[in-house]
């Protein structure tokens, strides 16, 4: 668990490899109670939406960048604020990594802003994001 | 293309949706949690709920003749637009407490803007829409701010 006193801009908060599958896009569609056809149905998906396959869930990847922030957070900060953007589609068997940086650090309200993304597997930022985090008093 | 925003559709921004009330349960986080390889305990044991979870614990449950042949529910806070795939957009989320289960969810949701933009590949028009949760004895949540695209 990191501690704010040791923060700078620039660290780097340590992603993870998610690979969505087939079980896994059906378990979160049906978690969210979401029926578009692009997350399950691959004749539909391509040839009336036009994808190259099924489609990985643009807030699933959101969700990826709130635990980018977590895992790094830990239990000495809670999230104040996220925010994420799709800027590309994401396909099923892509192994997709997510990652972020500090960005800025207000030393007195305690608070620090980070930068997040997921790269596709040619390194293409899918989605970004950034989150607003308030360390708790030492 | 400018102009596809006519007085009729824009005549639509500061709708509101009929407020939503939810019951959330331990077993729905826990769902949640595992659907979306969730690491820390308090989530996969349900004690609080990630902060994404909010995304999905509004979604609209229609019967499935609302359903359209993609699989989406027509919102009803969505006008007839001259434009027709939807894509995801972006999510702003300011968040006042987490959602634990048995709390019981008040949410109001408003179409705060319309506008449109000439994209690389043909006009794009997005739309803004302002949601706030509270608890039903009014302690707030989170406010979430969506931006839909439509091409």
């Amino acid at each position: 668990m990191v501690q704010f006193e040791t923060i700078r801009i620039g660290d780097t908060l340590p992603g993870r490899s998610h690979t969505p599958t087939n079980v896994s896009l059906f378990l979160y569609n049906a978690a969210i109670w979401n029926a578009h056809r692009i997350h399950y149905d691959s004749e539909y998906t391509t040839g009336v939406e036009k994808h190259p396959g099924i489609v990985v869930d643009g807030p699933l990847q959101g969700d990826w960048l709130t635990q980018v922030v977590l895992a790094w957070a830990g239990d000495a900060a809670e999230l104040l604020e996220f925010e994420y953007a799709n800027r590309r589609a994401c396909y099923l068997g892509e192994a997709l990594r997510t990652g972020g940086t500090v960005k800025s650090l207000d030393p007195v309200k305690r608070r620090v802003t980070v930068e997040l993304f997921v790269l596709n597997p040619a390194g293409t930022v899918t989605t970004s994001g950034s989150a607003v985090l308030g360390f708790r008093p030492a | 293309m400018p102009g596809l925003l006519t007085p009729e559709i824009l005549a639509a921004i500061g709708q509101a949706e009929p407020p939503m009330r939810v019951e959330v349960t331990r077993r729905e986080i826990m769902k949640y949690a595992v659907a979306t390889e969730q690491r820390l305990e308090k989530y996969l044991r349900g004690d609080e709920a990630p902060p994404m979870f909010v995304f999905g614990a509004f979604r609209d449950v229609v019967p499935l003749a609302e359903l359209g042949p993609d699989g989406i529910a027509r919102s009803s806070a969505m006008p007839e637009l001259p434009l027709k795939r939807v894509m995801a957009g972006g999510f702003r989320f300011q968040y006042s407490r987490p959602i634990r289960p048995g709390d019981v969810l008040v949410s109001t949701r408003v179409l705060a803007d319309i506008h449109e933009k000439q994209g690389a590949s043909g006009p794009l028009i997005f739309l803004v829409y302002e949601r706030r949760v509270a608890t039903e004895a009014g302690e707030p949540v989170l406010t979430e701010t969506q931006t839909r695209i439509v091409r």
